[in-house]
């Protein structure tokens, strides 16, 4: 069994088009919520949200092929490109045959699917564009990624609503941790602000029109968010080998079903996942000092997440250190547990706890230590990342400070 | 019983999949099985009904039939308002 080392980091979301600034953004508290310029905001009641600015296309892509990405596959490829240059990653054709690429995605080319079918529905438009199906596929930058490196290993998609990024990671980490593969390229993207999914999400009734206050009492609900996040997962040895940079150690990873309801979160399956998570990193409870929650900021996600982290930690959950970067990056729904991992891993690398930001009153319910507004110093020597899906699916993922930088 | 408490009756039983008989203005969610998501499904059938908007804000605060009544009246009533003013 090989230890998994991440060694490279890519990231696009509301905090900004790059790692650094992505990692800036986190350590300072900057909020990357705003009110929302890709939609109508007048047809929507709820106008805010996590959108990427100041993303040109155009300076990442030729037109030909710009033609056949939908915005989700441009977060990946702009978040891979990133990534395997930061790991400085040479892939060679045997090095690239065994390398897997594994993303996760909540809904894939819903710009696309939007455009093209409101031509054909609401304009009478009986015309649809041959490169509809092929930019919309959940796949498709999954694919997009292999032919921009020439990765040839193993390689699909994997669709958990919200944990969608987390169980990639997950099986992109088994991959590498049984020698199918040597390295792997995994995260997530998401780009589905479109005017239907958003009116959708409002009629849930779980968008806050303010702001994300995760764990905070006055919290209203989620915000939605956008971008992608690539991490590369190599086995420890070759990446010690090759002298690469160490983020931290990927340990180990956890998933389960709650088989209860559609929407509602459930306690008992989150902190089975938990569980199953640590048992497989190998690690102790006491060993566990910070935990990047899914905290999506609704009334009933946080404080079922803080009873789930109670049973599983008992008196030590007081102990752990606790935050929701959703205040500041939005939920990014399949992309988010990519997000959320690197900033797990940026804040074992630096020793600095982002903050849960917006946070303004305790909430009886949430009494936990959730870093409230500002980052904190702190040395870390693990760190859990939670990821609960609508439809009760399950992902936590466990990093921990690498081997040769340990005391 | 009144034109809008029949129709909320009405709308719920339909919604639900539950025998209108069963149902009082007295009654609960929680006596009726429905639970938050449901409640949710049950506002949007309701606001198409009545051609009206419910608040987040509100609609938390709903705990039964006799509080969907008699928040359609108060905004049915408003709604008429800005309609004569």
């Amino acid at each position: 069994m090989q230890r998994v080392a991440v060694t490279g980091l890519g990231c696009i979301s509301a905090l900004g088009l790059h790692v650094p600034d992505f990692w800036k953004s986190l350590a300072a508290g900057v909020c990357g919520i705003r009110p929302l310029t890709l939609l109508p905001r007048e047809k929507l009641s709820i106008q805010i949200g996590a959108e990427v600015h100041g993303f040109d296309p155009s300076v990442h892509f030729e037109p030909k092929r710009l033609a056949m990405l939908d915005r989700f596959s441009q977060f990946a490829l702009v978040a891979a490109r990133e990534a395997v240059a930061d790991a400085g990653l040479a892939l060679n054709r045997e090095a690239a045959t065994r390398t897997a690429v594994i993303l996760g995605t909540g809904v894939g080319g819903k710009t696309t699917d939007d455009e093209a079918f409101w031509k054909l529905y609401g304009e009478g438009n009986p015309r649809v564009h041959p490169t509809v199906i092929p930019r919309l596929m959940a796949s498709s930058a999954t694919s997009h990624v292999t032919m921009e490196f020439g990765i040839t290993g193993p390689a699909f998609t994997v669709s958990s609503a919200c944990s969608s990024a987390g169980h990639a990671i997950a099986q992109a980490f088994f991959m590498v941790r049984h020698g199918l593969v040597d390295t792997a390229l995994t995260g997530g993207s998401e780009a589905c602000f479109t005017l239907g999914t958003m009116k959708a999400w409002e009629s849930m009734r779980v968008m806050a029109p303010d702001t994300c206050r995760p764990f905070s009492r006055d919290r209203k609900g989620m915000v939605l968010g956008e971008g992608s996040a690539i991490l590369i997962l190599e086995s420890l040895e070759q990446a010690q080998a090759r002298g690469a940079r160490i983020y931290a150690e990927l340990a180990g990873a956890g998933m389960s079903a709650d088989a209860g309801h559609l929407i509602q979160p459930n306690e008992q399956g989150a902190a089975r996942a938990i569980e199953a998570a640590i048992a497989d990193a190998g690690l102790s409870l006491e060993q566990i000092d910070y935990i990047n929650a899914h905290g999506t900021g609704t009334q009933v996600n946080d404080v079922t997440e803080t009873r789930a982290i109670r049973r599983v930690f008992g008196t030590l959950a007081e102990k752990v250190a606790i935050s929701s970067t959703k205040s500041m990056h939005g939920h990014a729904l399949g992309a988010s547990g990519a997000l959320e991992l690197a900033a797990a891993a940026l804040a074992l690398h630096h020793g600095i706890l982002p903050p849960t930001i917006n946070y303004s009153e305790p909430d009886p319910d949430c009494d936990l230590d959730y870093v409230p507004n500002v980052a904190r110093p702190k040395a870390l020597e693990a760190a859990l990342c939670n990821s609960f899906a609508f439809g009760g699916l399950n992902a936590v993922l466990v990093l921990r400070k690498e081997l040769s930088s340990r005391a | 019983m009144s034109d809008i408490e029949e129709r909320v009756i009405r709308v719920i039983a339909e919604t639900q999949q539950i025998d209108g008989n069963n149902i009082t203005r007295c009654s609960t969610f929680a006596e009726l099985d429905i639970d938050s998501f449901d409640g949710i499904n049950v506002l949007f059938a309701i606001e198409s009904e009545f051609y009206i908007s419910v608040s987040d804000d509100d609609a938390k605060q709903l705990r039964g039939i006799a509080d969907v009544i008699d928040g359609v009246e108060k905004l049915l009533a408003a709604k008429q308002a800005t309609t004569q003013s």
